[in-house]
């Protein structure tokens, strides 16, 4: 599970974990009027591959999320970003219209360019249908229009072309798939129901080409590939939170998370630990702390996100450090939502261990999830 | 002598003017005033509502490079997906349009169903309006409003709208309000999948907004697209939307600017009689000047300027005036002149600094040009003779002019046959004002003739007058012409409007056999009557017969506005019964189905009889044999009758939307439209009315279109009767030596009044006579030129003859009670200090 900003206005944007949170803010919101049922998330249900590597219609909420560093040909670092995500919502089913919004599928994208000093990023919205944009079942196969992200054989085939760049990937998984949480259901908040499904593929091999308006370059690089899907609202406690995805160097991978209240406490955390000899553990609330660093204050927003941080998880000891500070996400014109999600380093006795991502939401006011 | 000379001339000559004839310069500035500000004003307004409407269509298709659009019916939504499969295709957005028609209203409202997704690339606006409502706009009885829409049907968030479709009432629930920059006409915007439902249009979308990648050639794309998409369905640029909306008014705009052009001229020609009397008046003052030393130039100069002072001031009143009655006219009536063609909403002035400044220097060249002659003709007397008296070479001049005038006259003639440019009568006008002015130029040698003939009665008093008028030829040819131009313009206008009313009121009679009339809201696309629905109001106690009608909107050519298709008449036979017929051919072997058409389709696309016309219908083109033309005064854009079994054959409808029911004798119309609403579901939504009543409302409509005109006119023949009392007063005083004279060799005072009148009433009657056949010439080019190129419809030639008469009658009588009293004023001074005054 990550937590991301979420899309306010109709439109997700990032991956809201919590279960739930991404599309409970947004997508979930919506009466429940038409009384569709979802499915819910149970305990005792292993996960089959590649079955479930494709859609599960019948919950409320599910996402492929791809996040990772690239080295250009020209040896500059940059951080991606690639999600798709489905929401069903709740609606008059008995519409025979082609239109009928049975699902919706959203994409969204970016790029830190150190040298740009900010994001390229780019997103759609669409309802599923007409065959232009849809998840399938069976495997993992999600598009929109052109943007599309594919599972075929060892590997996925990402293909944006976003508003300046885009990006053409091939994802090689190098390790068995990471099941997050107690078979595959990560518990959210306090309450039992507050869950997801989650498994993620750390230590993906990344090789493609990447555009910055022209200029077109061949890249490599590493990426952290998760899939959830739930049916929970977040917990209304909740006023944002904090994750992170490291790919270790030694092969090791981790995956942490922490829920603040409305006070800015931790509420809930959790998260796996993979060892580089693939001794898995499963990060109870107790074994997870996040300390704030450094902080960088927007010129735009004038939000102050902490983008260095200490993190304990479990035995691991690591603070991070951002490839550049200004990763903000800021979708107020058309979604409303304003969060920080990058690239970062993870250093160990000032050592450079590992890669990954970070996300922080609700700086801002607090995230609207309703 | 330098310039300033020439200005100090010019000012004492001007203000000495002022001063002594305030009331005839008054008259001259208003009636350039009144040309240029019709001129200005029709222009401001149209422009405004131009520009109000093209924004209002560029909301409505947001950034789209090119709009794709099909019939009412539409077309498949799978050509929505091949075009997004489509390379260099990089944004595109389905729409279903429809005009749904209200349950309880009887306007329509224009519903734009839309996947908000797709629509928010084109038009980011759209988002930022319904934000987190998205979800709910799923729910399919969601509708939002533009703030237009919510105002003009006075709803607010959470109430209901009543919609029919079919015959079948369903209810909208309003989810909220749009801002008013999202669209600022009145529509309706839904979720895409709930409009297919609801409207009974599954699978089907009628426009598809298009953005293109950058780079790509968006014309040749657009060019290349239009050749692959099914017949009936247009690649358009979205600027033809608005260049239609151009179109649609062009011909009225230009009717209301030629109002403009004949306030003009008639301003024109004030200035030329005004100067030409003063100049007369004053060419003993003059000639002494140019004893005095001024030169020939300095004092065409400074004449030409009294004539430009006049032009600068009518202008900067008209200006003024032209953007005050634009204001008030976009304020208080809607923006598109009360003609119904453009629906924009809220149209506010916008400032045309460049065409005011135009506007400003025609008045000022207008009054140029009518000063130019009088200035140029003063300033070549030769000063002797001048300051001898006598009016000199006046006489000689103003015969050259018929040589000149001929030829205006033979080009007018000429020019009235040629066809129109760019869908305007720009030679018709050109026409108008040929014959115009070559009959002016033609007045003087016209008089001379005339008077020749004038038998001497032995009534002393007459043949002075007769003498007097012969002698005075300059003088009473520059009265004479200020009548013949205001009054010959003035039975043209009549003449046209009448013949048309006549043709109207004929065309009416004839489209309106029946008893009663019904029809489901004009223009909407979601109500009409099923199969089931017409037999059972064919039934309807009282009703002896019912025929029904279908009428929809076909688009044949994308730069033009959509033409009507009315199919009626359940065989070929019966579909050209009572239909006005201009022209026909009997088709009765043709196996191709038969069609007639409008005049306007006859002028502006072409088609003769004989000829296959080929309509988009069910999404093939249907080849239909042109078996007559018929008159369509309701329709300017076109239209075209079928039969029912044709169109139904081609497209599977046998619904209608309108239809005629003949009653038995006896049989109460309130009762039968009472019974008829009760059979149908949404009985209260139609529209429901005897022939008769239609028959007077449609000529009142007509009388209230053509009010304006009325107006204009008449404020044109007072502009033209007072110029005409001023130059009977002015000639008056002229004379006041010669009236002194004729009281010395002993006429009576009486007489001398009565010789006025005499005059007065011979050149009235002459210029009356002259008017009413120059008039009758002008109304020639009016119904056969000028109305025929502009609407596209012919109507038959009428004379109001009472009206003309009782019109001439009084401007006899008002000419001779103002030369009464001119001479009254004349003579009210000493004769012997009259005399005296002179030598």
């Amino acid at each position: 599970m990550r937590p991301g900003g979420c899309l306010l206005a109709g439109y997700l944007l990032t991956r809201c974990l919590l279960t739930g949170c991404l599309l409970s803010g947004c997508l979930l919101a919506m009466p429940a009027a038409a009384g569709t049922q979802y499915a819910p998330v149970v305990p005792g249900h292993p996960f089959r591959f590649p079955a479930d590597l494709g859609s599960h219609p019948e919950f409320r909420t599910e996402w492929w999320y791809v996040t990772g560093w690239l080295m250009t040909e020209q040896g500059e670092s940059l951080g991606f970003q690639i999600t798709f995500f489905r929401s069903k919502p709740d609606i008059d089913a008995n519409n025979p219209s082609a239109f009928s919004p049975r699902q919706l599928l959203v994409a969204h994208c970016a790029l830190s360019d150190p040298k740009r000093g900010r994001l390229w990023q780019d997103q759609r919205i669409r309802r599923a249908g007409l065959n232009l944009a849809d998840a399938a079942e069976g495997d993992t196969n999600v598009w929109i229009d052109t943007w599309s992200l594919r599972h075929a054989g060892q590997s996925y085939a990402a293909k944006i072309d976003a508003d300046g760049f885009s990006f053409d990937l091939m994802l090689a998984e190098t390790q068995a798939a990471l099941i997050n949480g107690q078979g595959g259901v990560s518990r959210k908040g306090p309450q039992p129901e507050a869950s997801s499904y989650y498994y993620s593929l750390p230590h993906m091999r990344v090789a493609g080409t990447l555009s910055r308006n022209t200029a077109k370059t061949r890249v490599t690089g590493e990426a952290w590939f998760d899939h959830e899907w739930s049916s929970e609202y977040l917990d209304p406690e909740a006023t944002g939170w904090d994750w992170i995805g490291v790919n270790f160097n030694d092969g090791a991978a981790l995956m942490a998370f922490r829920i603040r209240s409305l006070h800015g406490e931790p509420r809930w955390a959790g998260g796996t630990l993979r060892g580089a000899d693939g001794d898995m553990r499963v990060l109870e609330p107790a074994d997870v702390d996040f300390h704030a660093g450094r902080r960088w204050i927007s010129p735009r927003t004038g939000i102050a996100y902490p983008v260095e941080w200490t993190v304990r998880a479990g035995s691991h000891e690591i603070s991070l450090r951002p490839l550049l500070d200004d990763q903000e996400n800021d979708t107020r014109l058309s979604t409303g939502a304003i969060y920080w999600e990058g690239a970062v380093q993870a250093y160990e006795r000032n050592s450079i261990v590992g890669r990954g991502y970070l996300e922080l939401t609700g700086y801002g006011e607090r995230l609207k999830l309703r | 002598m330098s310039r300033t000379g020439s200005y100090g001339i010019w000012r004492i000559l001007l203000l000495a003017q002022l001063r002594e004839q305030p009331g005839r310069f008054l008259v001259t500035v208003l009636a350039l005033a009144l040309g240029v500000a019709l001129g200005s004003s029709v222009y401001l307004v149209n422009t405004s509502a131009l520009n109000e409407f093209g924004l209002a269509t560029k909301r409505l298709v947001g950034e789209a490079d090119i709009v794709v659009r099909g019939p009412r019916d539409g077309f498949p939504e799978q050509l929505f997906v091949d075009l997004a499969h489509t390379p260099s295709v990089s944004a595109l957005s389905p729409v279903l349009e429809l005009e749904v028609a209200l349950s309880d209203r009887k306007e329509t409202l224009k519903v734009l169903g839309l996947d908000p997704f797709r629509a928010a690339v084109l038009q980011p606006a759209i988002m930022g309006d319904i934000g987190e409502a998205m979800f709910q706009l799923f729910d399919t009885d969601a509708i939002y409003l533009s703030s237009a829409a919510a105002q003009e049907l006075k709803l607010k968030r959470g109430e209901q709208l009543r919609v029919t479709v079919g015959s079948t009432s369903k209810a909208l629930r309003v989810i909220g309000i749009l801002s008013q920059n999202t669209y600022s006409q009145s529509l309706g915007l839904m979720d895409i999948a709930s409009a297919q439902w609801i409207f009974n249009a599954l699978g089907r979308v009628n426009r598809i907004d298009m953005r293109l990648s950058p780079g790509t050639d968006v014309n040749s794309f657009r060019r290349d697209l239009g050749t692959k998409l099914p017949p009936g369905v247009l690649a358009l640029a979205p600027q033809v939307e608005r260049d239609r909306a151009v179109t649609v008014t062009k011909a009225y705009r230009v009717n209301l600017n030629m109002l403009a052009l004949v306030a003009l001229f008639t301003g024109a020609f004030l200035v030329f009689s005004t100067q030409s009397l003063s100049v007369l008046r004053r060419r003993r003052s003059l000639a002494l000047l140019r004893a005095l030393g001024v030169t020939r130039s300095q004092l065409r100069n400074a004449l030409l300027g009294e004539g430009l002072a006049l032009g600068v001031l009518g202008s900067l009143l008209g200006v003024v005036l032209g953007m005050i009655i634009a204001a008030a006219v976009l304020k208080f009536l809607t923006a598109d002149l009360g003609n119904g063609q453009l629906r924009a909403a809220g149209a506010s002035l916008r400032s045309a600094p460049l065409q005011t400044v135009a506007f400003f220097a025609i008045g000022v060249a207008v009054a140029g040009i009518g000063a130019w002659v009088p200035a140029r003709n003063a300033a070549r007397q030769p000063p002797a003779r001048a300051l001898k008296g006598g009016d000199g070479d006046f006489k000689a001049a103003a015969r050259t002019g018929w040589r000149s005038g001929l030829a205006m006259l033979v080009l007018g003639s000429a020019l009235a046959w040629l066809p129109p440019v760019g869908g305007l009568p720009l030679f018709g006008y050109a026409a108008i004002a040929a014959l115009l002015l070559g009959a002016v130029l033609l007045v003087p040698t016209v008089t001379i003739q005339g008077l020749r003939l004038a038998p001497r009665t032995h009534r002393i008093v007459l043949d002075t007058a007769v003498s007097q008028l012969r002698e005075n030829v300059s003088l009473s040819a520059l009265s004479l012409a200020s009548i013949i131009v205001s009054f010959s313009l003035m039975v043209a206008m009549a003449i046209m409007i009448h013949s048309f009313r006549i043709s109207f009121d004929h065309w009416l009679g004839k489209l309106l056999p029946a008893d009663m009339l019904l029809r489901e809201p004009p223009g909407n696309d979601t109500a009409f009557l099923s199969k089931d629905d017409q037999a059972k109001l064919g039934t309807v106690t009282g009703i002896a017969r019912a025929e029904f009608r279908r009428t929809l909107q076909v688009l044949l050519d994308p730069t033009r506005a959509p033409i009507t298709l009315i199919a009626r008449g359940m065989s070929e036979a019966d579909t050209a019964a009572e239909l006005p017929l201009i022209r026909s051919v009997s088709a009765k072997e043709s196996p191709t189905p038969t069609a007639f058409i409008s005049e306007a389709l006859q002028d502006v696309y072409g088609y003769k009889i004989g000829d296959v016309l080929q309509i988009p219908l069910g999404g093939r083109n249907r080849a239909f044999l042109i078996a007559g033309v018929w008159r369509d005064y309701a329709r300017l854009s076109g239209s075209v009758v079928v039969s029912r079994h044709a169109y139904t054959a081609a497209t599977g409808d046998d619904s209608a939307n309108e239809g005629s029911l003949w009653l038995n004798t006896g049989t109460d119309s309130d009762t039968v439209a009472r019974m008829l609403r009760q059979t149908v579901g949404n009985g209260d939504a139609l529209e429901i009315t005897t022939s008769t009543a239609l028959h007077e409302r449609s000529l009142q409509i007509f009388d209230r279109a053509f009010a304006i005109t009325y107006a204009l006119e008449i404020i044109a023949v007072i502009i033209g009767l007072t110029g005409v009392s001023f130059a009977a007063s002015s000639t008056a005083l002229a004379r006041r030596a010669e009236f002194g004279m004729l009281r010395h060799i002993g006429m009576l005072r009486r007489q001398i009044i009565g010789m006025l009148a005499d005059e007065g009433v011979l050149t009235s009657t002459f210029g009356v006579v002259y008017g009413l056949g120059l008039g009758a010439a002008l109304s020639l080019v009016l119904v056969y030129v000028i109305n025929r190129q502009s609407f596209n419809w012919s109507i038959d030639f009428a004379v109001p003859v009472l009206p003309l008469v009782l019109l001439s009658v009084v401007l006899i009588g008002a000419a001779a009670v103002t030369a009464i009293w001119s001479g009254r004023a004349a003579l009210s001074q000493d004769a012997v200090r009259a005399v005296r005054e002179d030598w």
